[in-house]
């Protein structure tokens, strides 16, 4: 049965090892839903959180062949168990009494807040859970002008985290 | 001790005790060049051409187990290599490419000769790096040899910037005795339980079937795998690239498997309780139609990569490691069993066997007037007494080379088995010449394929490596007419080849002596004037039958129990 599994990555900071991961998922045709990437404390070490739909048996390969990238230190696969998801989306709306009140409302369960007002338009920031931003977004798609995603990051909740 | 650049990289060839090195020079890399004027302790080899440079270093390190070396110059340099490393790259070959770059201030601006090789070889290589520091070049080095030998084995390119390789910009020099990378750990030792869950469905099994790969010849474990089949009085089917690791005059061998292996072999395969992969990867050729692949079957997988377990066949027993410690602790859990393995007590499935290898799946036409390619490859065999190091181009006379010339030792077939390069055989014939100089070395191939890599024999002329090019001409591109007889109702769409050149008159031009057969009665006697002549290469081109097919065939897509069987033979097509 196809699912969604969050992939965490310890990756090396080097030039091109991000290529590499791209790379194999466009070579072996996996599918990537996002990928985001960012440097850690550690200067050397770079942490990827990728977003793959798939079967068990198609993950399982995934994440096989990521490892087996020399690049790639450690992984684990949040899905496996119980950890927490976010994801941060910035969009920009018309200024209209209706869309104020319905910020206002997320607001109150800290969930958006206006970020920017100029002009008229708003620029809306939400945090939470893919599907809830999936849902939030599909509601407001007729007002909404323009959207961006970070993608995913997660961590595994209590003891169980990704560390060299 | 203080070096250029360009001397590290040399210093650093001999530390780690590299006997040659395949390339061409260029801009680039004349720093490296220049470097090599100065030493002669690793020697270079100049090809004619850069795939030339790869498939030399490949057969070199095919058949020595050796890492090949391979030094080209930045743009079109590297990028006539890259055949090269994909062909090395689907066969898990140990092999270290330097590639020189245009100098780091001009990197990125379209500078003369750029290519960005890291980014074009990235999915045909181990590892690629590029080095941006002079500093950095020796344990660079360092690692591009220990990650192409190490786990499963494979290329790694290593691209340098001209500037830092400058003659006058020194620092202090010292080679790594070793590198430790902490995001590459190969595993060594296989998982004890696994072994021990192996050899209980060994114990269990009725109808077993060893199928053993290259990875026992890569992983040096040919001794084992006899020893284990020998205790185990299995019979033994192996991949293209596994030939030789068990001897295939060994009367437990029922032949290669798969596509265009044997009845016997296929047959086994499909009844079989109980497959024991070692080192092999159940690629597309082997397993046919994946669905119907050994249905009956438990499957223990040994492999050192655990990305090839349950890749494309999903099985019940994988042990991950190297090959040679995971049947050493095999035997050894065996002998403290104390039960006896021998064929009686799977007397029934030899009989089996023995009944399929009654069809003689092998036979083939032998009263006519043409010469057959089986009966050329048959000859070879009896003229070299089964010894020689054998390469083959890719197209049905590999195929006829695999089947009809058994191979009793590892590292004697050398062929391109995953990628299929045509072009490969003739400069990995020099390759093997290099590391093995006293022995025949022959190279199988088609006037298809060798017309992709000629240019080598002018190599060989100049490093005195006599080589004996068999050239089965059948004046198609044999394989494709093939596929195109059986699944295009014959039409030959581009795979006559007219205008061929007469290749006797060519081997002259290059220096060496050709010879055109053209009677069944003359091939024996050729070859043993073409073998007696141990200096010299000697190009003989047999013009064979024009339309004969290899078989057995299982056509792509179908499964094991389908096969298409030689006309003469009185079974055309076994639907089991
Ligand atoms: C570089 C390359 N191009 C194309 C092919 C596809 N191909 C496979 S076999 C073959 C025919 C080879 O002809 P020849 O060398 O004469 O061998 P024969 O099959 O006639 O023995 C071709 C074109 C290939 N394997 N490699
Ligand atoms: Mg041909």
């Amino acid at each position: 049965m196809s699912r969604q599994h969050i992939i965490s990555v310890l990756l090396e900071n080097e030039a091109g090892a991000l290529s590499r991961v791209s790379g194999l998922f466009s070579a072996r045709a996996y599918n990537i839903e996002s990928l985001t990437v960012a440097p850690t404390q550690d200067p050397t070490l770079s942490r990827l959180t990728l977003v793959t739909v798939g079967n068990d048996e198609t993950v399982e390969q995934i994440k096989k062949q990521l490892n087996k990238l020399i690049d790639v230190v450690k992984l684990i696969d949040l899905s496996e168990s119980f950890s927490l998801e976010r994801e941060l989306a910035l969009l920009k709306v018309k200024k209209t009494d209706v869309m104020v009140q319905k910020i206002e409302n997320l607001s109150a369960e800290s969930l958006a807040r206006v970020t920017d007002d100029t002009d008229d338009y708003l620029i809306i920031e939400l945090t939470g859970e893919k599907v809830w931003l999936d849902d939030f977004l599909s509601s407001v798609e007729d007002e909404v002008l323009e959207v961006v995603r970070t993608g995913v990051i997660g961590l595994s909740r209590g003891e169980r985290s990704l560390t060299v | 001790m203080e070096l250029s650049g360009g001397e590290i990289v040399i210093q650093s060839l001999k530390d780690e005790g590299v006997e040659y090195v395949f390339g061409y020079p260029g801009g680039c890399v004349l720093h490296i060049y220049d470097a090599i004027f100065k030493q002669d302790d690793v020697k270079h080899v100049l090809v004619r051409h850069e795939q030339g440079a790869t498939h030399a270093a490949d057969g070199y390190a095919r058949s020595s187990g050796k890492p090949g070396v391979v030094l080209v110059t930045s743009g079109p340099g590297a990028t006539n290599a890259v055949t090269g490393i994909a062909t090395a790259y689907m066969d898990s070959i140990p092999m270290v490419v330097i590639t020189g770059q245009v100098p780091r201030p001009v990197i990125g601006t379209d500078a003369f000769q750029e290519v960005d090789t890291v980014g074009i070889t990235r999915p045909c290589v181990k590892h690629n790096f590029l080095v941006k520091d002079v500093a950095d070049i020796a344990e660079t080095m360092k690692k591009a040899f220990y990650l192409a030998t190490s786990g499963r084995p494979g290329p790694v390119v290593v691209d340098i910037p001209k500037d830092i390789t400058d003659p006058n910009v020194k620092v202090p020099y010292q080679y790594p005795e070793e590198v430790i990378m902490r995001s590459y750990k190969p595993t060594v030792s296989g998982n004890i339980g696994q072994t021990r869950k192996a050899i209980k469905l060994i114990k269990e099994a009725k109808r077993p079937v060893i199928y053993s790969g290259g990875g026992v010849i890569l992983g040096e474990a040919s001794d084992e795998l006899r020893q284990l089949c020998h205790t185990l009085n299995f019979p033994v089917t192996q991949t293209l690239m596994g030939l030789g690791a068990f001897p295939g005059t060994d009367p437990q061998f029922i032949g290669m498997l798969g596509m265009h292996g044997t009845y016997e072999a296929n047959m086994s395969m499909h009844d079989s309780d109980l497959i024991i992969a070692i080192g092999a990867r159940f690629d597309d050729r082997v397993t046919g139609k994946i669905a119907e692949f050994c249905p009956h079957a438990k499957i223990i997988h040994i492999d050192v990569d655990p990305a090839s377990i349950s890749k494309t066949i999903t099985v019940d027993v994988p042990i991950v490691g190297q090959v040679k410690p995971i049947l050493l602790d095999m035997l050894a859990q065996l002998k403290s069993l104390g039960e006896t393995f021998d064929r009686a007590r799977i007397g029934a499935w030899w009989n089996q066997i023995d009944e399929w290898r009654g069809v003689d799946c092998l036979a083939y036409e032998k009263n006519t007037d043409t010469i057959k390619p089986q009966f050329v490859i048959e000859q070879l065999y009896n003229v070299t007494k089964g010894e020689a190091f054998v390469t083959s181009d890719v197209g049905q006379h590999q195929m006829f080379a695999a089947q009809y010339y058994p191979f009793d030792k590892p590292r004697r077939w050398i062929n391109s088995g995953g990628l299929g390069t045509m072009g490969f055989g003739l400069p990995a014939a020099m390759g093997v010449k290099f590391a093995h100089p006293e022995a025949d070395v022959a190279c199988v191939t088609g006037e298809g394929s060798i017309q992709m890599c000629l240019q080598e024999l002018s190599t060989m002329l100049q490093y005195d490596t006599p080589v004996k090019v068999i050239n089965l001409n059948n004046g198609y591109l044999g394989m494709v007419r093939q596929w195109q007889e059986f699944t295009y109702k014959s039409r030959y769409s581009h795979s006559y080849l007219e205008a061929l050149p007469d290749f006797k008159k060519l081997a002259e031009a290059y220096g060496h002596i050709g010879m055109q057969i053209t009677k069944k009665e003359d091939v024996e006697p050729a070859l043993r004037e073409a073998f007696s002549m141990k200096d010299r290469t000697v190009f003989m081109d047999f013009l064979t039958d024009t339309k004969e097919n290899v078989y057995p065939m299982i056509e792509a897509g179908k499964a094991h129990n389908d096969m298409v069987m030689a006309p003469s033979s009185k079974y055309k097509r076994i639907l089991a």
